[in-house]
């Protein structure tokens, strides 16, 4: 009964996603109708030879709209399912995927790209690749620092990412102070609230491959997952190996996260919030955690870029402006509801 | 020999926990940890199942030092009710007795019948089936305590670990426990407080006093004045209790 019921619901996400992306690739300067958008996409996977589109609409569909309505889907997705991870990791319900330092790290890369220059040799790819490297680098140093006699302290984890987000935060922000250049400023700026402009099919591969993967590696360990949620004394005595396992998830959360980052800079709140959405809706269980928070936020951030690419048009607002207005509200509005405890336990 | 405690001595810091604490438990005995607070009996079982590592000595399971077994393989011989389990966000009663069936899981495999029918079982034994799709946080202290023996009778390990079950349970509930766990075919360990508890339900008693082994014995040995006087520094008399013919204990202050 309550499986069948699940299995509804992601069916019905997944409806609800494809038709939120369907829309998504209407809204814009030039209006396309939803039939344009399919009889585009199957004369694509070459299923129909007959079209209708015409060529400026097919360009702005298929190189334009398209790719970055699917970034958004994967990093919502993406995004989520690190977010529910690493709340069960460090046990803590203010976790989000950038605890660990990667956002922060991810800036610096950034932010040296765009001020100063960095790995300009590798061209359009540089910046992807510097935010890359500081955010793996950051969650490195905050590991480092968690690990005393070779176990993993939470506790330790929590304050030396916040502890190495500042010293981050730190060295961006003097380079933004000492920089000249007003237009990189702004360029900063706009990176670090997060923007999925940059979407073109030749960055959608990593991203969507490292997702899938993460995706299916935490699925696997629901059960894990769901243990940790019982504190590390009951866990153990689960069988499972924490210190082996926490690594395993800083390894591959990070790694998502990471890669998430680089395309499409530090999208705040839907790590955050969508996996406590998903738990009032569903409860604890991860196994249904992950995949009803990764189509949730998939949908959520498809819509989130939607208003991004349209509320001030023809200028675009940062999308973590948006999922920070529409998101806080309604967090808000969670908070004060009794039911949902944001696990407190009492 | 099911289990060994050989020569456990636990430090943190400077300061000694646990000296030199030796005994062995034989399969299928109940067998009860008395002592007064501070004395080390959570550590000690804490030792034995692995949570904390001792500065010295070795605990054997069938002759084997526990430190070589894996995670996985002792969680299917020895199942813990600790004292307090936090749960942070909320399950329902069934899925978290469902927890218990971790340790017999790969990677992909699925809860099946069987899970479900032991997971039945054990919600059942420890009273807990009428809440099985109420959430967890909902319960009152008692009614977790048992949905936590429920999921560790789910897990069927050889040796059930428990540190003061009684805990938050309310008379009846306490006997309830008591009874049940001493039904179960296998070998018990218990911290407990209330002697008489101990004395009606235990086969042996380990006595411990600042963190050393003081004594140890059937009920009949152990729990006597001089014992009580000793450890506890309580005056008690002792009698039997007319129904159960077992040691029955009242203390008295000097006033």
């Amino acid at each position: 009964m309550k499986k069948n019921r699940y299995a509804l619901l992601i069916i019905a996400l997944i409806v609800g996603l494809l038709a939120s992306m369907t829309f998504a690739v209407m809204v814009g300067s030039v209006d396309i109708t939803p039939r344009i958008i399919w009889e585009l996409l199957f004369t694509k996977l070459g299923l129909s030879l007959e079209t209708t589109v015409s060529n400026p609409q097919s360009i702005i569909i298929w190189e334009i709209r398209l790719p970055r309505v699917i970034l958004a889907a994967i990093v919502g997705a993406a995004l989520s399912i690190s977010g529910a991870a690493i709340q069960a990791l460090v046990k803590n319900s203010i976790a989000d995927p950038y605890i660990l330092g990667v956002s922060s790290g991810a800036s610096v890369g950034a932010t040296s790209v765009i001020l100063l220059g960095a790995f300009s040799a590798i061209g359009n790819y540089a910046l992807s690749f510097a935010a890359f490297l500081g955010a793996i680098f950051a969650v490195i140093i905050v590991f480092l620092l968690a690990r005393v006699n070779g176990r993993i302290s939470v506790v330790r984890l929590l304050l030396a990412g916040i502890a190495i987000s500042m010293v981050f935060s730190a060295i961006t922000n003097f380079m933004l102070m000492m920089s000249k250049q007003q237009g990189g400023i702004q360029a900063v700026m706009h990176w670090m609230l997060g923007s999925l402009a940059g979407a073109k099919w030749s960055n959608l591969g990593i991203p969507f491959f490292i997702f899938l993967l993460v995706f299916t590696l935490l699925l696997l360990n629901y059960r894990q997952l769901n243990a940790l949620l019982l504190g590390e004394e009951t866990a153990a005595t689960l069988g499972i190996n924490l210190d082996r396992f926490r690594i395993f998830i800083i390894l591959f959360v990070s790694l998502l996260t990471g890669v998430i980052v680089a395309v499409s800079g530090s999208i705040g709140f839907v790590g955050l919030i969508i996996p406590h959405l998903v738990r009032m809706m569903v409860g604890s269980n991860y196994k249904v955690v992950l995949p009803i928070s990764a189509l949730i936020g998939a949908i959520f951030l498809v819509w989130a870029d939607m208003v991004a690419r349209i509320v001030i048009a023809p200028e675009e607002m940062p999308i973590g402006i948006i999922t920070a207005v529409c998101g806080s509200p309604f967090f808000i509005w969670m908070l004060r509801r009794r039911r949902y405890s944001f696990g407190d336990g009492e | 020999m099911m289990l060994q405690v050989k020569d456990i001595s636990f430090s943190i810091a400077d300061k000694q926990i646990l000296h030199n604490i030796t005994f062995s438990i034989h399969q299928g005995k109940f067998v009860g940890l008395i002592g007064p607070n501070g004395s080390g009996k959570s550590t000690m079982l804490k030792i034995i199942y692995r949570h904390l590592k001792q500065t010295s000595g070795m605990v054997t399971l069938y002759e084997d030092d526990i430190i070589h077994i894996s995670q996985k393989k002792l969680a299917q011989e020895i199942a813990v009710v600790s004292q307090e389990t936090p749960v942070l966000f909320d399950f329902t009663v069934k899925d978290l007795v469902l927890m218990g069936r971790t340790p017999y899981k790969k990677w992909l495999a699925n809860d099946n019948q069987e899970d479900f029918a032991i997971v039945e079982e054990s919600m059942h034994l420890a009273n807990v089936q009428h809440l099985e799709n109420r959430t967890f946080n909902q319960l009152s202290g008692g009614e977790k305590k048992r949905v936590m023996l429920a999921r560790a009778l789910a897990q069927q390990a050889k040796i059930l670990i428990l540190d003061e079950p009684t805990n938050h349970l309310d008379i009846e509930h306490q006997y309830q426990l008591m009874d049940l766990v001493k039904g179960l075919p296998i070998t018990i360990v218990a911290a407990l407080h209330d002697l008489n508890l101990a004395a009606g339900y235990c086969d042996e008693l380990l006595v411990m006093k600042d963190g050393a082994l003081y004594m140890e014995g059937t009920p009949e040995e152990v729990l006597t004045e001089e014992t009580l006087k000793r450890v506890f520094h309580v005056q008690a008399g002792i009698s039997k209790n007319p129904f159960t013919k077992k040691l029955h204990l009242f203390f008295y202050t000097k006033q």
